[in-house]
């Protein structure tokens, strides 16, 4: 067991136990995007920075991923933690205004309003459908692509992927993208359709109603070659 | 050569090649490193073979080809050796006087450097530039062929393994400890506390040993350099490290960008294995080490530690959380030691000097020298050895010689991407790890980029960010989008497009980039912007609130107009590439504001400072 104190307190954690986990079992919340139960750890979103060290040596790590160590003093919403959280999710707000996460967890920080210059993009990197198709589906068909600016995620060279079992877990584990592919029945969460060999939305050929992960499109291109 | 089977082979081996008297006669010493070979120092080359055919006087004139010396500006330059004259930018046409006078024992005086208006001066070592230096490292590229192991140990080469293999572990790693080296690649962390961490560790998978060539900050060539021109010294350098550490494999992480350095260290390793000197039981001994070279493929990121271990490995270069460090868990999850050229090539000197004499030069805490590579708007560039605690006002004004124009230099910006603008007024800062570190900048690898009054401070944090928003991972979403947002409040500021609110939240999104990003390469995305603001802001704010460029450089804020001055001899009319310029000859000309693209071209042309730019 490690022994280490959160907010003061003392906390004791299996070896291998990250802070998150740590701050979580004794019940201190911390807000996260990126991290999901079941994927490994990645630490891209920023959101879960904790405090970890005293005096001059302290210092902003997320909890996510960092490993819980002996005698560590952590502090989950000091003034320099929370002023870094709202920075990070009015970024997020900046970029991504629609996510209903994004939106939640900027009103829970106390961000009503973000200083950037709007965008509007649908994707935050967060990874957790790469990981998702990796390591819970056991596929790998997509990945990252590109670096800085022009990274993104997808398929390798935005070719239909042979590994790409259309299961949708990509889709649904999704923390930005509020609007996933329902193609004629809204009401539902997930339409799925594109599961199908024969998907409704390419026999009615009105791709413009998908709003599907894969861009292009992998479902509908196997099933019109089928077709 | 046949394969040496102990350490009385070597010292032999290096007795015989030192006996040959090579070094005795007067040779003919041609820089060809890549800042040679790119203005003809291979040409030089050719032309001194041939003189030396046609006057029949090879064996009585010797010819080396060399690396890098480090006054890169002068190149292709000629050293005639041992007496050490000095020709700046020789002429292919030029080479047959200069052997000719070597081999008479003259000197061609009209060939010789001379600083501006001033004499001319006989000896390398008498030029200022070189005079006011410590050449501990940078001295012994002028000695040796990089490709020909013979010169490197002909000159008390691998004097510093056999040293190592006869003290042992411990006494290795208390050397290199006592010997206060820190890290060169910028962080500066204590080399022998390192070395100590992966001796430590348990040994039975096997260890690492990396050199980390990825040198990759903008205007700085320092490792580069020390690959091309000595590279068996970074060999011996990771040789004694596998020694004290008991690595097994070793690794030399160099840039595709490097192709010479590349192909001279891969020249190196060959010519060692085939001495003996690496692989299974060296020299008769129990160490068994060998390197290899991975080319990394151009990415800045690479240079972080994790993420160069990914890279070695074959993944997608991006860093990940520390700990474990790559001390505990390194390539393939084995224990890794990461050490930058420089720091690699600084141990030979450490097991031949002696610890207490490698810490005489420098300061309490900061031992040794430091190459840094002086460019810019300074009179005299190149690569500069100093002992560490040096000013920087000696390194600029009495090393570089000063400004280059008439403008006064205004900044210096040390340590690359990662690092800061460091004001005039601060220039009796000593270089070391910790005054850098305090004044806002970082040591960094060893960049050196002189401004002066034409440098505007915000396009410079403007330039900077750009090149971290490229080379970013893009995995923390702070560094990538933190970037991002940067560089695009600063793009409205040179626009004239800023508001003080954007100073504000600048401040508050570098802070906040800073606190909470993964790796180095994020952690330090902000100083170029802290930098200016902590010592600039006037600049700033002159954009923001008068809408004007004080250096004149970002173009949307800058006018140009034809003042009195003007004769109208119609030079700029010509010049001018947008047809901008009106007037009739010996009249007062004309700007068309409306075509004017602000090249400054007819800055450039105007020989009676007509053309005002506000």
């Amino acid at each position: 067991m490690i022994h280490l104190t959160i907010n003061g307190l003392g906390v004791s954690v299996e070896e291998g136990a990250t802070l998150l986990e740590a701050a979580q079992s004794v019940g201190f919340p911390i807000p996260t995007l990126c991290h999901m139960e079941g994927l490994s750890p990645y630490g891209a979103c920023r959101l879960c920075v904790v405090e970890v060290g005293e005096g001059a040596r302290a210092r902003l790590v997320s909890s996510c991923t960092y490993p819980a160590q002996e005698e560590l003093v952590v502090r989950t919403a000091s003034a320099r933690v929370l002023r870094a959280r709202r920075m990070v999710i009015e970024l997020h707000l900046a970029s991504c205004p629609q996510s209903k996460t994004i939106q939640d967890l900027a009103s829970a920080l106390g961000v009503r309003q973000q200083r950037f210059r709007q965008e509007q993009e649908s994707c935050i990197l967060c990874g957790r459908c790469v990981r998702m198709c990796a390591e819970q589906m056991m596929a790998g068909a997509i990945g990252f692509r590109g670096r800085g600016q022009s990274r993104s995620v997808g398929t390798p060279f935005d070719q239909p992927s042979d590994a790409c079992r259309l299961c949708g877990g990509c889709l649904y584990v999704c923390p930005a993208c509020e609007l996933r592919c329902t193609y004629t029945e809204p009401e539902k969460a997930v339409c799925g359709g594109c599961a199908n060999l024969q998907p409704p939305c390419v026999e009615n050929g009105r791709f413009d109603q998908m709003m599907c992960y894969m861009d292009p499109c992998v479902a509908c291109e196997i099933a019109a070659q089928r077709r | 050569m046949r394969s040496l089977s102990s350490v009385e082979d070597l010292a032999a081996l290096r007795q015989r090649l030192a006996g040959r008297g090579e070094r005795a006669i007067p040779t003919i010493v041609i820089p060809a490193g890549t800042c040679g070979r790119a203005n003809g120092a291979l040409d030089l080359v050719r032309a001194a073979k041939r003189e030396l055919l046609a006057r029949e006087l090879v064996g009585r004139i010797g010819l080396r080809v060399t690396g890098c010396h480090g006054f890169c500006e002068m190149e292709p330059s000629v050293l005639v050796a041992p007496h050490g004259t000095f020709y700046p930018k020789v002429a292919s046409e030029e080479m047959g006087r200069i052997i000719g006078a070597a081999a008479q024992d003259r000197v061609v005086t009209d060939l010789l450097f001379a600083d501006g208006e001033g004499e001319r001066i006989e000896r390398q070592d008498d030029i200022p530039f070189f005079a006011r230096q410590t050449r501990r490292l940078l001295g012994r590229n002028q000695e040796v062929d990089p490709t020909r192991i013979e010169d490197y140990l002909a000159s008390g080469g691998y004097a510093a393994l056999a040293a190592a293999l006869a003290a042992g572990p411990e006494p290795v790693v208390a050397e290199v400890k006592a010997s206060g080296l820190r890290g060169r690649g910028g962080a500066g962390f204590p080399t022998g506390a390192k070395w100590e961490m992966l001796a430590r560790q348990p040994g039975r998978r096997g260890k690492f040993l990396v050199c980390n060539a990825d040198e990759g900050d903008p205007g700085a060539y320092m490792d580069r350099s020390a690959l091309e021109g000595n590279p068996h010294a970074i060999l011996e350098g990771m040789l004694v490290g596998a020694v004290g550490t008991g690595a097994n494999e070793g690794v030399i992480y160099v840039r595709d960008e490097y192709p010479l350095a590349i192909r001279h260290v891969s020249m190196a390793i060959r010519q060692a294995r085939a001495l003996g000197l690496l692989g299974e039981r060296i020299l008769g001994t129990d160490l068994s080490f060998d390197i290899e070279v991975v080319r990394g493929a151009g990415a800045f990121v690479c240079g972080e530690e994790t993420a160069l271990i990914r890279s070695i490995e074959g993944k997608v270069g991006e860093p990940r959380q520390r700990p474990p460090f790559p001390v505990q868990r390194g390539i393939d999850g084995k224990p890794t030691l990461i050490n930058n050229v420089e720091t690699w090539a600084n141990i030979p000197l450490i097991l031949e000097k002696g610890a207490a004499e490698f810490a005489a030069v420098g300061t309490q805490g900061n031992s040794g020298t430091k190459i840094f590579s002086l460019v810019g708007k300074v009179k005299r560039t190149g690569l500069v050895e100093v002992p560490m605690g040096a000013t920087l006002g000696e390194i600029i004004h009495d090393i570089g010689g000063g400004p280059v124009g008439a403008a006064a230099v205004k900044a210096v910006q040390t340590g690359g991407p990662s690092g800061g603008c460091i004001p005039a007024a601060r220039f009796d800062l000593p270089v070391d790890y910790d005054a850098l570190t305090a004044a806002g900048s970082i040591m960094g690898s060893g960049g050196m980029i002189v401004m002066d009054a034409h440098t505007c401070m915000v396009d410079v944090a403007r330039y900077f960010m750009g090149f971290l928003k490229q080379e970013s991972c893009g995995k923390c979403f702070t560094c990538r989008k933190g970037t991002q947002r940067m560089h695009e409040i600063l793009d409205d500021i040179t626009r004239g497009e800023g508001s003080p609110e954007h100073l504000q939240l600048l401040e508050e999104l570098a802070l906040a980039v800073k606190d909470t990003t993964m790796c180095g390469l994020g952690q330090t995305a902000a100083n170029p912007v802290l930098s200016t603001l902590r010592y600039f802001r006037e600049e700033y704010l002159e954009h923001i609130r008068h809408g004007r460029c004080p250096a004149a450089v970002c173009k949307a804020l800058v006018t140009y107009s034809i003042n009195e001055a003007c004769t109208g001899c119609g030079a700029c009319r010509r010049a001018c590439p947008g047809e901008a310029i009106r007037g009739a000859s010996k009249e007062r000309h004309v700007i068309d504001s409306a075509r004017c693209t602000k090249c400054g071209m007819c800055v450039t042309v105007c020989q009676f400072g007509a053309v005002a730019v506000a």
